[in-house]
């Protein structure tokens, strides 16, 4: 099959690591990987970021073909329980760091650590973060966290089950499943109505 | 062409992450909505490279006939 641009986007998700790491603030480019998925899902009505567009998955779906043991993963990674309780801990996780960059922007003094993992706090002392805002590099410290945890969590599940197992509990794919099965509803809704 | 006589089946568990897609030689699947994958039977050659790649594990590879 004939390879298309879209397909190299998993060089944007190495990127996005290359670049953090050697500055810290562009964790912030993190955010469109939040926001391009949920908006595709709420104008479009259709999971087109996940299938064509999302970088981490291609990633995962490369290292796997050398590093997955491609074992059935367990039922209740797929479970409606278990996918909805991770986005609502995941979900909480990130108000955490959000009330703590909202802290740093009240007067609180700026934690120069990155946490994986949600435990583990690393020291991230040699980033220079003095030309910008302390609340803005607060944020970024944390979101690079949230995003060093799932990709830390979606490697895991690559190598113990298939390539691409985060996907399956990935709090944006849940999130923009569910856009789409309200969509889903309320056209079926309509249509009923009409008919 | 000879007809398969097995095909791919999607669960309701399916998340719609869209791995399948890729490996089908057929072009045989589509995301409905954006809420699961579908086979298009008429073109499904039930080759089984979705069910292998599936991440969720809820592609299972049936008789024709059987669970259509």
């Amino acid at each position: 099959m004939k390879r298309k641009w879209y397909d190299y986007l998993w060089i944007a998700e190495l990127s996005y690591w290359v670049l953090g790491l050697c500055n810290i603030l562009f964790a912030w480019l993190g955010v469109l990987f939040f926001f391009i998925p949920l908006l595709m899902a709420a104008i479009g009505g259709n999971k087109i970021y996940c299938n064509r567009y999302c970088g981490r998955g291609q990633l995962l779906g490369l290292l796997g073909r050398k590093l997955s043991r491609n074992a059935p993963p367990p039922r209740f990674l797929r479970s409606y329980w278990f996918r909805g309780g991770f986005l609502a801990f995941f979900m909480v996780m990130f108000g955490l760091m959000l009330h703590s960059t909202y802290r740093v922007f009240s007067g609180a003094p700026l934690r120069q650590t990155v946490t994986l993992l949600w435990m583990f706090r690393l020291p991230w002392q040699w980033a220079d973060v003095e030309m910008v805002a302390p609340w803005v590099a607060q944020f970024a410290f944390g979101f690079f966290g949230v995003m060093m945890t799932s990709t830390v969590l979606g490697l895991l599940t690559m190598v113990l089950f298939r390539p691409r197992s985060w996907c399956v509990y990935c709090p944006m794919g849940t999130m923009t499943q569910g856009i789409c099965k309200l969509r889903q509803g309320k056209e079926d809704v309509t249509c009923g109505g009409k008919g | 062409m000879a007809v398969s006589l097995k095909l791919a089946q999607v669960g309701r568990e399916c998340v719609a992450c869209g791995s399948c897609l890729r490996v089908c030689p057929r072009g045989a699947i589509h995301i409905r909505s954006g809420v699961t994958a579908q086979i298009d039977s008429g073109a499904c050659v039930g080759c089984g490279r979705c069910a292998k790649i599936c991440p969720a594990d809820v592609i299972t590879i049936v008789q024709r006939g059987a669970g259509e």
